[in-house]
């Protein structure tokens, strides 16, 4: 096992996978499980997964990494996607992003220093009609502003 | 007497402050002893106005919007729950001339009931397709819906009768129903509507198709980017479940179907049909080859009716009013009613259903009100990041599946982007390389390695180096992911890109139209 890994707590992830393993194709409603439990995906589930459903650690890593929604390092504590689609784009997504970058002081799928805020790009949010959106720890924002995106992110760093 | 209060609890109407809205509501209403039942509606898609608050009265129901939590007290000062005038009060709701002006069929209910409540699905006309199609055998289900002209609202507009025919048609032990809830498209919104605003006209729909075809179990594979949706589908289908429309004896009828949703996980690709079923299955997105087609060997290798939301949404009036009735509406081979969608850079955007045979321009400026920045506007995408992008000299051509397409343009699942003159088409023509790369499942090379090599032509044009050899270059790129592409990501992703060279040539630093100047 790999040392350098934070501490993820394994009674928690084989409960997840005892409780779906039945279902027809259970690997995505695990991963999913998992990762809303505890934020990520730890690369080191990734034998009992493939125990579990008698696949290879291989397949199992496969699908993790082929979907953008799954991650393998533990986020900030909070989750802000930024819609990058062309609804979003038409009406200036491109210079909150660049104003995101600039005040958050990171790129995408990085968290600020201060461990607050994991800045990651989504396409489309359903939301095209008061774009742009953006979606924080799940819940929508539409016609978002420089300023109340500032506004945001001040109480997001202010939260636990 | 109690009033009843509406208030969405579409996830678009919450990003624009109506859960804080229905929290004022409910406190000012207590504080002042007014009784009131606030219902947690759909929208009903005039996204300007919302949150859109309405009250029912005598002479119909009359709405505010859009609500500040700031105007509620104000509005009970107004006396609000009684229609009462105020600058928000917008009128009848039924009158507001952007409603009125449609003709709506699948989304005949959202923005009136309550989502998640079978009674009041059932006062609305509700259940009464499923009613007889519990009456009909199942071949004459299958030909109902044919009779229809139902075409899969997905984008491929393929024939839904004639699928669900394929699949009646298939021995198998188990058979399938997925619905495909990936709504990838930008400037899409109308699977969600449906989802949040009438998950029970969904349920119905596949539950016919699956009386329809003889299959006992379905899924909705559901895009992660849709929380709000999760939660009511799981509700509705709870509700369904405990009344009996849904599980081992359907209304006593001693039919099955049970329904599940499964989430998927942020890929564009498993919006296409075989992708989704990869990834319903558990493994990686990767585009099946075809045959076999999924109608026959599909999920877990088993005859699969594989359908957008808004086809199977459309089932249940089909079954109600019958297939004739709802093939008057539209034009040539384009049956019944679209939702069409307004997006980006509009004054109103949200949803307009419609029989298919509007004009662009009908759409853009008579309902949309032209763009939101006030400035004209320059371009659209029609069909999401695979369709072109249509210039004002086509404005006037009919949203129709065949009349775009011979236009080199595409209908798709109905979204319209709109930009005014400050786009850069350079630039959206990058960017649909650049989606491309993000999201190509990896299969084939014209898809994967093309589009990153698209990237970099039209930044080396952009910069002018060489650009008739660009030019040159591009468009045999596109023409090799054209042909070269085992799916339309790859083998679509030329249509943004073209029309925008084709159209815009300037903004490529081209001064004559591209294909002179090559
Ligand atoms: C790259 C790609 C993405 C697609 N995304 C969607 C989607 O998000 N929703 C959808 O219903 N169909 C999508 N489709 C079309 C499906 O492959 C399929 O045609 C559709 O689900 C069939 O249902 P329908 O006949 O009811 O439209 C996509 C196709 C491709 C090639
Ligand atoms: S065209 Fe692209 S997305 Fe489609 S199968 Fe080929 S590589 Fe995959
Ligand atoms: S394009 Fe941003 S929400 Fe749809």
């Amino acid at each position: 096992m790999n040392s350098t890994q934070p501490a993820w707590d394994r009674d928690t992830v084989l409960g997840i996978i005892d409780a779906l393993k039945h279902k027809p194709g259970a690997l995505m409603p695990i991963l999913h499980g998992i990762q809303d439990s505890i934020g990520y995906v730890p690369p080191d589930s990734v034998p009992l997964m493939a125990e579990a459903l008698n696949l290879s650690r291989a397949e199992v890593h496969g699908t993790i990494t082929f979907y953008h929604h799954f991650r393998t390092t533990p986020p900030g504590r909070h989750k802000l996607e930024i819609c990058r689609a062309e609804a979003c784009q038409a009406m200036g997504a491109n210079r909150l992003v660049a104003h995101a970058r600039k005040t958050l002081g990171v790129d995408f799928h990085e968290t600020t220093a201060d461990g607050a805020i994991s800045l990651e790009a989504v396409y489309c949010l359903g939301n095209c009609a008061c774009s742009p959106a953006v979606m924080v720890d799940g819940e929508l924002l539409g016609s978002v502003s420089q300023e109340s995106f500032d506004e945001l992110v001040g109480t997001l760093r202010s939260q636990p | 007497m109690t009033i009843k209060v509406y208030i969405p609890r579409d996830s678009a109407s919450i990003s624009l402050g109506a859960d804080k809205v229905a929290r004022a509501i409910a406190f000012e209403a207590a504080r002042r002893g007014a009784t009131i039942e606030l219902v947690r509606n759909g929208s009903r898609g005039m996204f300007w106005l919302e949150p859109m608050v309405e009250v029912s009265t005598p002479e119909g129901r009359v709405a505010y919007g859009p609500v500040k939590p700031d105007d509620v007290a104000e509005l009970f000062e107004a006396d609000f729950l009684y229609g009462g005038q105020h600058h928000l009060n917008l009128g009848l709701t039924e009158d507001i001339p952007y409603f009125a002006k449609q003709q709506r069929l699948t989304f005949a209910r959202v923005g009136i009931t309550d989502p998640v409540s079978i009674d009041d699905y059932l006062a609305h006309d509700g259940y009464r397709g499923l009613a007889n199609a519990l009456k009909m055998t199942p071949a004459d289900i299958v030909e109902e819906v044919t009779t229809s002209g139902l075409r899969g609202r997905g984008g491929a507009a393929f024939p839904t009768g004639i699928k669900w025919r394929t699949v009646l048609g298939a021995q198998a032990d188990q058979k399938y129903i997925v619905c495909n809830a990936d709504e990838g498209d930008s400037g899409t919104f109308s699977d969600r509507m449906i989802m949040e605003g009438d998950p029970l006209v969904l349920i119905e729909g596949m539950t016919i198709a699956g009386l329809a075809v003889g299959a006992t179990m379905g899924y909705i594979y559901l895009r992660s980017e849709y929380p709000y949706a999760e939660v009511a589908l799981n509700e509705a289908i709870a509700a369904a479940n405990a009344r009996g429309y849904l599980g081992d004896d359907i209304l006593g009828s001693g039919k099955t179907f049970h329904l599940e949703v499964r989430r998927g996980a942020g890929a564009y690709v498993c919006g296409e049909e075989t992708s989704l079923l990869e990834s319903l299955e558990g493994k990686r997105g990767m585009v099946r080859f075809k045959p076999p087609l999924p109608a026959l060997e599909g999920l877990f290798g088993k005859p699969t009716v594989v359908n957008n939301v808004i086809s199977l949404a459309s089932v249940p009036i089909i079954l109600d009013q019958g297939g004739a009735n709802y093939q008057e509406y539209g034009v040539g081979r384009s049956r019944g009613t679209l939702p069409f969608q307004l997006a980006g850079n509009i004054k109103y955007g949200g949803l307009v259903e419609a029989a298919f045979g509007l004009s662009i321009r009908e759409l853009l400026y008579d309902f949309g009100g032209g763009s939101r920045t006030g400035r004209p506007i320059r371009a659209v995408q029609i069909g999401g990041p695979l369709g072109a992008y249509v210039p004002e000299s086509q404005f006037d051509l009919p949203l129709d599946y065949e009349e775009l397409g011979k236009n080199d343009a595409m209908l798709g699942h109905g979204g319209l982007v709109v930009f005014d003159d400050t786009v850069d088409m350079a630039q959206m023509a990058r960017f649909g390389m650049e989606f491309c790369a993000i999201e190509s499942c990896g299969k084939c090379t014209p898809c994967r390695i093309g589009s990153t090599r698209g990237v970099e032509v039209i930044d080396r044009m952009v910069e002018g180096k060489d650009r008739p050899k660009q030019v040159i270059l591009l468009r045999e790129l596109c023409d090799t992911m054209l042909s070269g592409s085992l799916c339309a990501l790859g083998g679509m992703a030329p249509f943004p890109v073209l029309s925008a060279l084709n159209h815009f040539p300037e903004d490529f630093g081209l001064a004559e139209p591209a294909d002179k100047a090559a």
